[in-house]
């Protein structure tokens, strides 16, 4: 049985990478920052549907948040004019609080769930908000053979997925 | 017997970000290339300030009221904080696809629309979309390789997407975007304001000498009060008409971007869907909605086997780190090319003639 991967340093240590996969955005909704929840096949042997959905939405309701307009948003940008925009220099923004937030969370998630799976997520403010990049890896020690970037249907994709068998 | 300590050069990002901006400060700064008009505006705000500031305040705090220099300078201390934060932020660009991203996007892309025999014009790219009921397009972007957000525009005269892009001002000496929109409508109306108050107090100081000592005494007294009228009265025509114009697109949640080509007026057009259709809601989120931060991390570090393979250049747009080919893909979306051209310039003095590419180095 081939090893299964742990943790993130194991992941980047002993895994090749085999391709990347990027949700886009979704527009739907306006110019405000949103997430396709459309699952990639090529995710399909890797995680679940159910636990790639509830990541991808967990982040629209984080961007969401960030981007709410109301009655606190007005304050801070009040406040902020009323000081010629000098308050910025010491104080932070409720949006940068919030991708804080989500750069803890994605780490989180990475650790818990996609790391296990041979997947790892990238925070979307790393690839200017426009994508969440999934790399998905292939595990060296178990196939050689599957270097050419096809990651479902591998032989290595046991290893990855046995916490979450179907 | 000394000891050497070799400081490490550290390479950050904004060294290699492809596109024609200028970086001071270590990356702290960022405007576009040509500055020359952006030194005008200040040398003019400045100097009228300082000469009303030496001259009619002295006179007409004695005169009249302290108070007079004291909101003449909290509304030139305002307009120049506005003004810099206007010219030195980021104005909401949207940084290039990597070659990964930009790969898996042509795929999807060919996958679509079936793949281009060699030498054929590839079909223009544009995806739709559905936003309040209303099918908005998205277009591919050919020099950042990415769909471009609705709202967002390319400015050829700094080479980048910017969100929400509104338009390329000399004057400041930047592009004006999502995230600077806020601080260029308050600097223009701060200048208005500031116009409008030296103007007038010009008006009174002249009126008041004169009751003492004759017009041309006055005018031979202080000379500059005729040079300080004069770019006033200039000024109050471009400017406030400017604030005019830009608070009748705050009202409406439009871009002049927008209102220059059209995109939401005429019969056949759809209606603007970013409009909450009260003008106070409006007004509300383009001037106090929340700041996104900016997504181009110019002082991040980058990694050693990255920076030690180029010289840092900061007007080294050829060589930048993704693999484009500048002009000749340019050639292949003549749909795109007149849009992406810069709009025109809203303040009446015309603008100059834009410089050659080859900018000198001394305007760094």
């Amino acid at each position: 049985m081939p090893p299964q991967v742990h943790n993130l340093q194991e992941l980047r240590r002993s895994a090749s990478l085999a391709t990347k996969v990027f949700i886009q955005r979704d527009y739907s909704d306006g110019t405000i920052c949103q997430f396709q929840t459309k699952f990639p096949p090529e995710l399909d042997s890797r995680i679940e549907r159910q636990l790639f959905e509830e990541t991808v939405k967990t982040l629209n309701g984080f961007y969401a948040e960030a981007e709410k307009i109301g009655g606190s948003s007005y304050l801070e940008g009040c406040l902020a004019c009323a000081t010629a925009y000098f308050i910025f220099l010491c104080m932070e923004t409720h949006y940068e609080k919030v991708l804080k937030k989500i750069s803890r969370y994605i780490q989180e998630q990475n650790e818990k769930i996609f790391a296990p799976r041979g997947l790892l997520l990238t925070d979307p403010v790393e690839r200017g908000m426009r994508v969440i990049e999934i790399s998905i890896y292939e595990d060296r020690c178990s196939s050689g053979s599957s270097s050419s970037g096809s990651s479902s249907g591998s032989g290595s994709s046991g290893g990855g997925g046995g916490a979450g068998a179907r | 017997m000394s000891v050497m300590v070799v400081r490490k050069k550290v390479t950050r990002k904004w060294e290699k970000l492809p596109g024609r901006n200028t970086f001071c400060c270590d990356g702290r700064v960022m405007m576009a290339r040509q500055k020359g008009i952006f030194y005008l505006t200040l040398f003019l705000i400045l100097g009228t300030c300082t000469l009303f500031f030496a001259f009619e305040c002295r006179y007409l705090a004695v005169q009249l009221s302290p108070a007079i220099p004291v909101f003449a300078a909290m509304l030139f201390l305002f307009s120049m904080a506005t003004l810099l934060r206007t010219s030195f932020s980021d104005p909401g660009v949207i940084p290039r696809a990597l070659p990964d991203e930009a790969a898996f996007i042509e795929m999807e892309i060919e996958a679509t629309n079936g793949a281009v025999p060699q030498g054929q014009r590839p079909p223009p790219r544009i995806k739709n979309f559905q936003i309040n009921n209303q099918i908005v397009k998205l277009k591919y972007c050919y020099t950042c390789k990415i769909f471009r957000p609705p709202r967002a525009s390319h400015c050829s005269i700094c080479d980048n997407c910017v969100e929400r892009f509104d338009h390329h001002c000399p004057w400041v000496g930047n592009c004006v975007g999502k995230r600077n929109y806020r601080y260029f409508y308050l600097f223009i109306l701060s200048l208005s304001l500031l116009t409008i108050y030296v103007f007038a107090f010009n008006i009174v100081y002249v009126a008041l000498k004169s009751l003492k000592i004759g017009f041309l005494e006055t005018l031979k007294e202080t000379p500059g009060t005729v040079l300080e009228v004069l770019i006033c009265f200039f000024t109050l025509w471009s400017v406030v008409g400017l604030t005019g114009f830009h608070t009748f697109l705050v009202a409406l949640n439009q871009t002049t971007n927008e209102d220059i080509k059209g995109s939401w007026t005429g019969k056949n057009r759809v209606q603007n869907p970013y409009s909450h259709g009260n003008i106070v809601k409006n007004c509300c989120e383009v001037l106090c909605g929340p700041l996104p931060p900016s997504v181009l991390d110019r002082r991040g570090i980058l990694p050693l086997e990255e920076s030690g393979s180029r010289p840092p250049s900061t007007q080294d747009t050829s060589s930048s780190l993704l693999p484009q080919s500048p002009a000749p893909t340019e050639h292949l979306s003549p749909n795109e090319m007149p849009e992406d051209t810069s709009t025109p310039e809203e303040m009446p003095p015309p603008e100059p003639p834009e410089p050659p590419q080859e900018v000198t180095e001394a305007e760094k």
